[in-house]
């Protein structure tokens, strides 16, 4: 076969490579520039308890997780495991702080009344702390450092390892 | 006294139309000022409403909705577009630009969050292979047009004799006929 008739096939090549990209890659996935970067400062007023600054967590790690009582199923299978997890390791330092989103506050308690919610939870009035974390979606989970830079960024539910391996890394950092 | 008294009365009527025309004067200039005065302090005119809804509705239609397909901030029905509009309602208020605007949504979202895929890096593709593509096209359809107009003409095929001859034959009879 001469080079001429060679050039149609490997005219493909390029092609088929470019789609194999684009079916390969999940595109409701929108990787976050903010990971290593440091977190946006914020200030929540929870629902039980004072205002908190992530500011003010400095120097420790700290799990922000954004939900809402509406967003079925996921919240509901990760929520368990958010509890757990405070419990378990909250005398090793370890802070965590839920952001409610576009949610009624009866509904949000409920919610939390219903997994025992003992780590502050409190609104997000205007979004502002979910645009800011570039949050599109619920849930999104983000495990900020001692330096209080974003090391992960998890979207959907949290599954037990996951959320294991980060608080390790969180607390060994 | 009835002189006197008219003539007191007549400079008093005088006298009240001048003060009528003052009082008006200084009512009208008293609304001209509170009305400036509202103008310059409180909520801006609606010309300027109108063009900061403008602005925003321009900056938010550059910005894709994150929660929606294909749908722009500025067009989508969803809460999270709805406060990002207000988000940059509240930017454009405090006099920011639309670059310094759009770059802060890069900054949360990434390059994802324009509509527009930025003219670098691997996104350059989507704006250069539409390009390169009708030029590799275009390129093809020259270079083959060209063989075919440098190809020698096909010689013509030789008659049939046959054929000739019947034709030749039947021409004669058919002018033989006529005469």
């Amino acid at each position: 076969m001469s080079w001429k008739k060679a050039l149609i096939p490997l005219a493909t090549v390029p092609v088929i490579l470019l789609l194999a990209y684009g079916f390969w890659t999940d595109p409701r996935s929108i990787p976050s520039p903010l990971i290593r970067r440091e977190a946006p400062n914020f200030r929540i007023a929870p629902f039980d308890g004072a205002e908190i600054s992530l500011a003010s967590l400095r120097g420790k790690p700290v799990i922000v997780n954004f939900w809402a009582s509406w967003c079925f199923p996921a919240c509901y299978e990760e929520a368990p495991l958010m509890e757990a997890t405070w419990r378990k390791y909250k005398e090793q330092g370890l802070h965590m702080v839920g952001v409610v989103i576009q949610d009624k506050e009866p509904n949000a308690r409920e919610f939390m009344q219903r997994f025992g919610y003992s780590f502050p939870n409190g609104p997000d009035p205007g979004s502002k702390i979910s645009i800011d974390f570039g949050v599109y979606g619920v849930p999104e989970t983000f495990f900020i450092d001692r330096q209080g830079r974003i090391a992960y960024k998890h979207v959907g539910a949290l599954a037990p390892e996951v959320m294991e391996a980060q608080v390790q890394a969180l607390l060994k950092g | 006294m009835g002189r006197a008294a008219f003539a007191r009365r007549d400079r008093g009527r005088v006298r009240g139309g001048r003060v009528g025309v003052g009082v008006v004067a200084l009512a009208a200039l008293f609304v001209l000022a509170a009305a400036g005065l509202a103008g310059a302090a409180g909520a801006p005119a609606p010309s300027s409403q109108a063009l900061v809804d403008e602005r925003v509705r321009e900056i938010a239609s550059e910005l894709r909705c994150v929660v929606c397909q294909n749908l722009s901030v500025a067009d989508s029905p969803s809460d999270l577009a709805k406060e990002m509009r207000n988000l940059i309602r509240e930017q454009v208020e405090q006099g920011k630009g639309r670059k310094e605007i759009l770059e802060y949504f890069v900054s949360r979202y990434g390059e994802f969050v324009l509509l527009d895929p930025p003219k670098h890096g691997f996104s350059l593709l989507v704006w250069v292979l539409p390009f390169l593509a009708l030029a590799i096209g275009a390129g093809g359809v020259y270079l083959v047009a060209r063989r075919w107009a440098a190809r020698p003409a096909d010689a013509p095929t030789p008659a049939d004799p046959g054929y000739l001859d019947r034709v030749r034959r039947e021409l004669t009879e058919r002018e033989d006929g006529t005469a």
